[in-house]
């Protein structure tokens, strides 16, 4: 079909030009990009590195459970496969470590007891509105599926490019960037009493007070007597940012090798239907060299 | 491929049939391969499996001749606390004459003869049996007449067997498992 | 489907049950024997890649509804269930969600192929109308179907949509309380959407199976557009275009699988993995990529009612395709002026998706009352003038010729007889 073949790109170009003048004409106001990190998990064969999410755990858990929930996450969790996989003896010890609330018993009370595996993560609060009376009125988000649940805008092309390269960490890579982005206030904005100043944050203005700061967490120390990684902000960010991917898509490794099976049995599937079609049509007169259209 | 001039026409036919086997079989591999997670997703999940930890009872509050029920991964559970007369009725029978042979001794943990742990769900049709009723004074199920022993074996009625008894432990002479 | 069928039964058995009830003569008529025509190219395989999708989408569903919860409190929980606890059910989940995107974009195809080779033209005119009536079907089902999760763009979704309906003058307000159940939208309103959800699919199945009745009676039209004459025009369905079906099906598997297991939030949106709140309304509200052109002409209007009503016009102008296209050559090939006009229409639909997914401000919105004036004018205005003051090219006599003229003479081919924009098959 000539004429259409022919005509595309010209009107394709038209397109694109307007679109362009359009979105340089009506861009927005400065929007702090999060710098792209590489990780473990990105790409069609990434897997999650246990270490850095059991330390991430433990960032978790000693700072932002103090305010953040998960309750999504229950502690065996973290002993399944493709997660941090802490020993089952190590999720027991862990959960045990937790009072969970439980009953109504035979006496109608509500109780306390030690966790277990099966129990979900203890939220540090009741409800939503203890949550916000104890926080200056914002509700610190629940962390399940935060890092699905955060992205920024990637305008075109990238958006378009996003899809073969399979880019899909805008989520962790801003919780990174934010955890790092407490910086002096932009000349001339007023940084209200109870609220902080974070340049990834969209509003800019945000309730939570840095969380980090070097030698915070202590990490687990290797053979030779020093920590498993650098035990610094960027260091924390990173790991906890990675372990909040894994809390939002647990099963993100059998995913990506489930997909790279299928993908592979249809190739070939593909393959041999191409073959199959081509002999079956060559029968047909006007057909003999193989599909014509 | 053809060695000789005269197998050319053969082999076309061959490998033509070898390819529409391949892609048939191909097809196969695909459909069968898809039905797998359609079927694995009818299975208890993941939160359910790992529910199904072991609970623990304390004894001390059931009184001879009380039985209480507890549940145990979703399932009805009788701790029965059976008396002298009880456990001599259940002892006192010619275990080859029961439709279901099992002596007595091998449905309670040894030296707590008293404590008698079974589902409580009939062999029939898992209706709930209830306790001291039939002519046995074990349980007898309302739906369809199966009477149980103090031991909690299938005596008359329709049920085949006698009502299973879970996995446990004493942790002390107070205290069970199940699970 | 197609008339009496030729099928004979070859054990007893089979005579015995076809004379009472003739079904497998059915199948073998519709789906063997039906003759199609030669020279159909691989936009005419995406309805049965869209038969595949609605069965696809059938299954998953009824097996995530297995696992799912309507409650305005547990809903956004139980999915989290599915993703996390139940066996596969992420998977499930990830392509019942990318399943419904990969659906519309075979809907888009199969509809801009119809546009293109003027298939709804006489005698098809039923067949287009029930096509337009799935169409619909398919929005309010996916609408509904996104409302589940009870995500933040689920609960602002289902509150600007179900809102369209107070434009109506007058019984406007009540309608929409009706819609809801309620006086917001809240946990009735849930649980109607999942109860509908779960019926309008097996409505769609409904009328495509009035569209396929509607389709074999003058069978497929084709990119010659003239119609089968011989028995030389046409090829038996089956193995001819059930393995050309598989194979584009395969191909149309992989983009799929590409999206559900390696990106499958791509096409979503972040803010519905934030449980619903009904105190705060997210910055962005978009609803999926698939609606997004009508949205753009929503807002293109700055008045409430004829801002739906555009809308709703813009759909409802499809049901009368057949007769404000008066060309009386059917297909876009021996269209010259025709193609143009089309082109820009296409293009035109994908700009107004684009403007649908930036917020409406300055020169967006001047942009997409633009491109919402072009798409009603491509309808209203170019395709009835059109078909008067067009001199399209010499047609083919037969799709036989238009074959064989192809491998034929290279005058042939730049008369326009080369079937379709793929050389390669």
């Amino acid at each position: 079909m000539k004429p259409v073949l022919t005509l595309m790109p010209k009107v394709a170009a038209m397109a694109i030009a307007l679109g362009l003048l359009a979105g340089n004409a009506l861009a927005a106001g400065v929007v702090e990009v999060p710098p792209r990190n590489t990780w473990s998990f990105s790409g069609p064969f990434g897997t999650f590195d246990n270490a850095q999410l059991q330390r991430g755990f433990k960032v978790y858990r000693e700072v932002c459970a103090s305010c953040h929930s998960m309750s999504k996450l229950a502690f065996r969790n973290l002993a399944q496969p493709g997660g941090p996989e802490f020993s089952e003896a190590q999720v027991k010890t862990l959960a045990a470590s937790y009072q969970v609330k439980d009953g109504p018993n035979d006496a109608g009370e509500m109780f306390e007891r030690p966790g277990r595996a099966a129990d979900r993560i203890p939220s540090p609060f009741p409800n939503k509105q203890a949550a916000a009376a104890a926080n200056g009125g914002a509700i610190p988000p629940d962390l399940s599926v935060i890092a699905k649940a955060r992205t920024y805008e990637r305008g075109f092309p990238w958006f378009v490019f996003d899809i073969f390269t399979q880019f899909q960490e805008q989520g962790v890579d801003y919780s990174a960037a934010l955890l790092q982005g407490y910086v002096e206030p932009e000349h001339g904005i007023e940084v209200p009493p109870g609220k902080y100043y974070n340049k990834y944050f969209p509003a800019k203005i945000i309730s939570m007070p840095k969380p980090l700061s070097d030698g915070q967490v202590e990490y687990v120390k290797g053979a030779d007597g020093k920590p498993q990684a650098p035990e610094t902000v960027d260091q924390y960010a990173k790991d906890v940012s990675a372990f909040l991917m894994w809390a939002a898509e647990p099963h993100m490794e059998q995913r990506k090798e489930t997909g790279f099976r299928v993908l592979a049995f249809l190739l070939v599937f593909a393959g041999l239907l191409y073959f199959t079609k081509k002999k079956i049509w060559s029968r047909v007169e006007g057909h003999a060299h193989g599909p014509a259209f | 491929m053809a060695n000789s001039g005269s197998a050319s026409g053969h082999t076309e036919h061959t490998r033509r049939d070898f390819l529409f086997i391949a892609t048939g079989a191909a097809a196969a591999v695909g459909v069968a391969s898809t039905l797998w997670p359609f079927i694995s997703q009818m299975a208890p999940d993941a939160a359910t499996v790992a529910a199904g930890a072991p609970v623990e009872i304390d004894l001390t509050p059931v009184a001879e001749g009380q039985i209480v029920k507890l549940f145990w991964r979703g399932k009805l559970v009788f701790v029965r606390h059976r008396t002298a007369a009880e456990i001599k009725s259940a002892r006192d029978v010619d275990v080859a004459s029961l439709p279901d042979p099992q002596p007595d001794s091998a449905r309670v943990k040894e030296g707590k003869d008293q404590w008698l742990v079974v589902y409580g769900s009939c062999t029939h049709l898992g209706c709930v049996p209830l306790g001291n009723e039939g002519a046995f004074q074990g349980w007898q199920c309302p739906c369809h007449g199966s009477v149980f022993d103090t031991s909690g074996r299938i005596r008359q009625g329709p049920a085949p067997t006698n009502l299973p008894v879970p996995p446990y432990a004493f942790l002390s002479d107070t205290k069970i498992q199940i699970g | 489907m197609s008339g009496h069928s030729t099928y004979v039964p070859k054990s007893a058995f089979g005579k015995w049950f076809e004379s009472r009830l003739p079904i497998m003569g059915l199948i073998h008529s519709s789906l063997l024997t039906f003759p199609n025509p030669r020279n159909l190219n691989y936009f005419w395989t995406f309805g049965g890649i869209l038969a595949f999708m609605l069965v696809s989408q059938i299954i998953t569903g009824i097996v995530l509804a297995m696992h799912y919860t309507p409650h305005a409190d547990m809903a956004f929980n139980s999915v989290e269930h599915i993703m996390r606890d139940v066996n596969y059910g992420w998977m499930l989940r990830y392509l019942h969600a990318n399943g419904a995107s990969m659906f519309f974009i075979a809907v888009y195809i199969h509809m801009f192929r119809g546009f293109y080779y003027g298939s709804y033209k006489a005698p098809r005119e039923v067949l287009w109308i029930l096509g337009v009536i799935i169409f619909l079907l398919m929005m309010a089902t996916a609408f509904m179907g996104y409302v589940l999760p009870w995500g933040q763009m689920s609960f602002w979704g289902a509150t600007v949509i179900t809102n369209l309906f107070s434009a109506i003058p007058g019984v406007g307000e009540t309608i929409v309380t009706f819609l809801w159940g309620g006086y917001a939208v809240d946990n009735p309103t849930l649980n109607r959407f999942f109860s509908l959800h779960y019926l309008l699919p097996f409505m769609i199945a409904g009328v495509v199976i009035l569209h396929i009745w509607a389709l074999h009676v003058p069978g497929s039209n084709n990119p010659a557009g003239v119609e089968k004459k011989t028995e030389k025009d046409t090829l038996p369905f089956h193995p001819y275009f059930t393995v050309k079906d598989a194979l584009a099906l395969v191909v149309f598997l992989m983009m799929f699988v590409w999206f559900a297991f390696y990106i499958p939030n791509f096409l979503g949106h972040a803010d519905n993995y934030i449980e619903a709140n009904a105190a705060v309304t997210p910055a962005h509200i978009v609803p999926e990529w698939y609606f997004l052109p009508f949205y753009a002409i929503l807002r293109a209007i700055p008045d409430k009612l004829l801002g739906v009503m555009a809308m709703f016009g813009s759909i409802a102008i499809m049901l009368f395709l057949p007769w404000l296209d008066t060309s009386k050559v059917r297909s876009g090939n021996y269209r010259p002026v025709f193609q143009v006009f089309f082109w820009l229409f296409a293009i035109n639909c994908v700009i107004l998706g684009w403007l649908g997914s930036k917020p409406a401000q300055g020169g967006y919105v001047t942009a997409s009352q633009i491109c919402t004036a072009y798409y009603f004018i491509y309808f209203i205005v170019v395709l009835p003038l059109l078909g008067l003051f067009e001199r399209p090219k010499p047609i083919p006599v037969s799709i036989a010729d238009s074959i064989l003229g192809r491998s034929g003479s290279a005058a042939a081919m730049a008369s326009g007889a080369a079937a379709s924009p793929n050389t390669k098959g």
